[in-house]
């Protein structure tokens, strides 16, 4: 356990803990609720179907609630054992954030900052997918908000990869979540959005770093609805 | 059979029969003739009967609620319609608030509206009110790359989504003498005229079918087709007339405007699907297209059975 995780207030801990337990379920249900009534969310396959082994989702990132619609439409056995991979700062900050990032969507919670870390976000992710849980991870790092279908990634996957080779990546595409809720807005505007699975890769024998980013990037890119269109 | 309840009972009952004859007649041609399910037709048809089972069950729900209950299904469609229609739009982030603003001031005025019978204003709100709004709200953000297309895209997405939508509900409120109390069944008319002219079109080019009537919109659609549907579902309407306050002839000649209306407006709707490169409008339930795929025909034909039932029936 590292200090993120022990990071409750004292006194709170038997009855809070209790009572959180039983407030999740049905904060996700509320939030499966809206993501789909808000987006109609709506799942496309690789031709394999959904994925039916541990792996790492990795993802476009453009809207704090991207991990939302992967996780709204994996199929619930799937769901249960999937822990989306969230920056500590952002959803420590209050104790709804903390509730919902923990206790609903049992994230892993990583420290982005590099002088002030005490723990090493690549081992933290590994020893999760040791645990048997599958992973949704952002390779751009932060939120593309600009014209860009999508931002280079950075070499966190490539790390990931490297320390753990047998795990299946698969990228997701999410298309529409960002005209729901551009940057800045507040009130979700009702948009149809997809989430679209590619076939896994897996790092190869030798592989280096910028062959592997350059192959997941592009599988990424492939599954967007624009692909080989000019913007 | 002037007794509203047994009327009602009698259209249930007739309905019901037939959609029992129908899925049994789409499950035997499966069996028959698409057993791996790669008979587009056949596939084709027991999806309209599935989608047909869920409207009655809506609209059997709905009736029993009530005027409410009828009120609240269709703003319930014009919610699921709005974010259909919105999606294929070319909006930019400048329109968030005129979207917002759509989707939860303008649709759910539009409603009260109309629940609360107030004609004089329903029938302009989104034809006046909504039309000078909504573009200001989008100039104030300032950016006018394809101002124009973007105002007029959103004024559409409302008029047909919101504004030829509520048309429907509004049938509840028409005051006609001798009437009183089976409103509804005007709806259960317009919508069975409706279905019954979509499916007879499908049958009648099926069998019929030589010369295209629309190739570069809809290819399946043809002459054969066109003229025989319209014919029978103009006599279905005129078979019904004992639901509604008209006559055999004028149940008739309402029938055959509603299915021009919904030939026409199904036309209209799929070249826009065309003008975007979609085949349905959305993916309401998996393999059944949009909801707009299912209620093209009735958007378009709502409004004018509504004008033309309120000028020459209704006191109000």
């Amino acid at each position: 356990m590292t200090t993120i995780e022990n990071s409750q207030p004292p006194g709170g801990k038997t009855s809070g803990a209790l009572l959180r337990a039983m407030a999740a379920p049905v904060a996700s249900a509320l939030i499966l609720l809206f993501a789909r009534a808000v987006t109609a969310v709506r799942a496309v396959w690789s031709n394999d179907g959904p994925p039916t082994r541990q792996c790492v989702y990795f993802a476009n990132h453009s809207s704090h609630g991207d991990f939302i619609l992967i996780w709204t439409v994996l199929p619930p056995r799937l769901r249960g054992m999937t822990r989306p991979v969230a920056g500590a700062e952002y959803w420590l900050r209050s104790w709804l954030t903390r509730f919902i990032g923990r206790d609903v969507f049992n994230a892993v919670l990583i420290e982005r900052e590099r002088a002030t870390r005490t723990e090493d976000p690549i081992d933290r992710m590994a020893q999760t997918l040791d645990g048997g849980a599958s992973l949704i991870l952002f390779p751009e790092g932060t939120r593309n908000q600009g014209d860009d279908p999508l931002l280079p990634f950075k070499s966190g996957i490539y790390h990931l990869a490297r320390s753990r080779p047998d795990i299946e990546f698969v990228p997701v595409w999410i298309s529409n979540l960002n005209r729901v809720m551009p940057k800045g807005e507040f009130v979700p505007v009702p948009l149809i959005c997809t989430v679209s699975f590619g076939r896994p890769l897996r790092l190869r024998d030798g592989e280096t770093k910028e062959p592997f980013l350059d192959r997941a990037r592009s599988a990424l890119l492939s599954l967007s609805p624009h692909a080989g269109e000019i913007p | 059979m002037n007794d509203p309840r047994s009327q009602l009972l009698a259209l249930v009952i007739g309905i019901v029969v037939f959609l029992v004859i129908a899925t049994v007649i789409g499950q035997v041609l499966q069996r028959r003739l698409s057993p791996d399910r790669t008979n587009a037709g056949i596939e084709n048809l027991n999806a309209r009967i599935f989608a047909w089972w869920v409207m009655v069950a809506l609209l059997g729900i709905a009736f029993i609620a009530g005027r409410a209950g009828v009120i609240a299904l269709f703003a319930f469609c014009s919610f699921a319609a709005l974010r259909e229609f919105v999606t294929l739009t070319r909006t930019r982030r400048a329109d968030h608030w005129a979207l917002a603003a759509a989707f939860f001031v303008v649709l759910p005025i539009q409603y009260y509206l109309v629940a609360t019978d107030w004609y004089g204003l329903y029938a302009i709100f989104i034809p006046v009110y909504a039309f000078l709004l909504m573009p200001i709200v989008a100039v104030l953000r300032g950016d006018t790359e394809r101002f124009l297309d973007r105002v007029a895209e959103v004024q559409w997405a409302l008029m047909i989504c919101v504004f030829c939508v509520s048309h429907v509900p509004a049938l509840l409120t028409l005051q006609i003498p001798g009437y009183e109390g089976r409103n509804v069944l005007l709806i259960a008319f317009l919508v069975i005229v409706v279905q019954m002219s979509d499916v007879l079109q499908y049958v009648w080019g099926k069998i019929f079918g030589r010369h295209k009537i629309a190739p570069k919109l809809s290819p399946s659609k043809t002459v054969e087709g066109f003229v025989g549907g319209v014919a029978s579902a103009t006599l279905i309407g005129a078979a019904l007339w004992w639901i509604t306050p008209f006559s055999p002839l004028q149940a008739g000649l309402m029938a055959l405007v509603i299915t021009l209306m919904g030939f026409f407006g199904g036309l209209v709707m799929s070249a826009i699907k065309r003008d975007r490169g979609v085949k349905d409008w959305g993916h309401i339930v998996e393999g059944h297209g949009g909801l707009i795929d299912r209620l093209d025909s009735v958007i378009f034909s709502a409004p004018i059975f509504f004008h033309i039932v309120r000028y020459g029936w209704s006191l109000t």
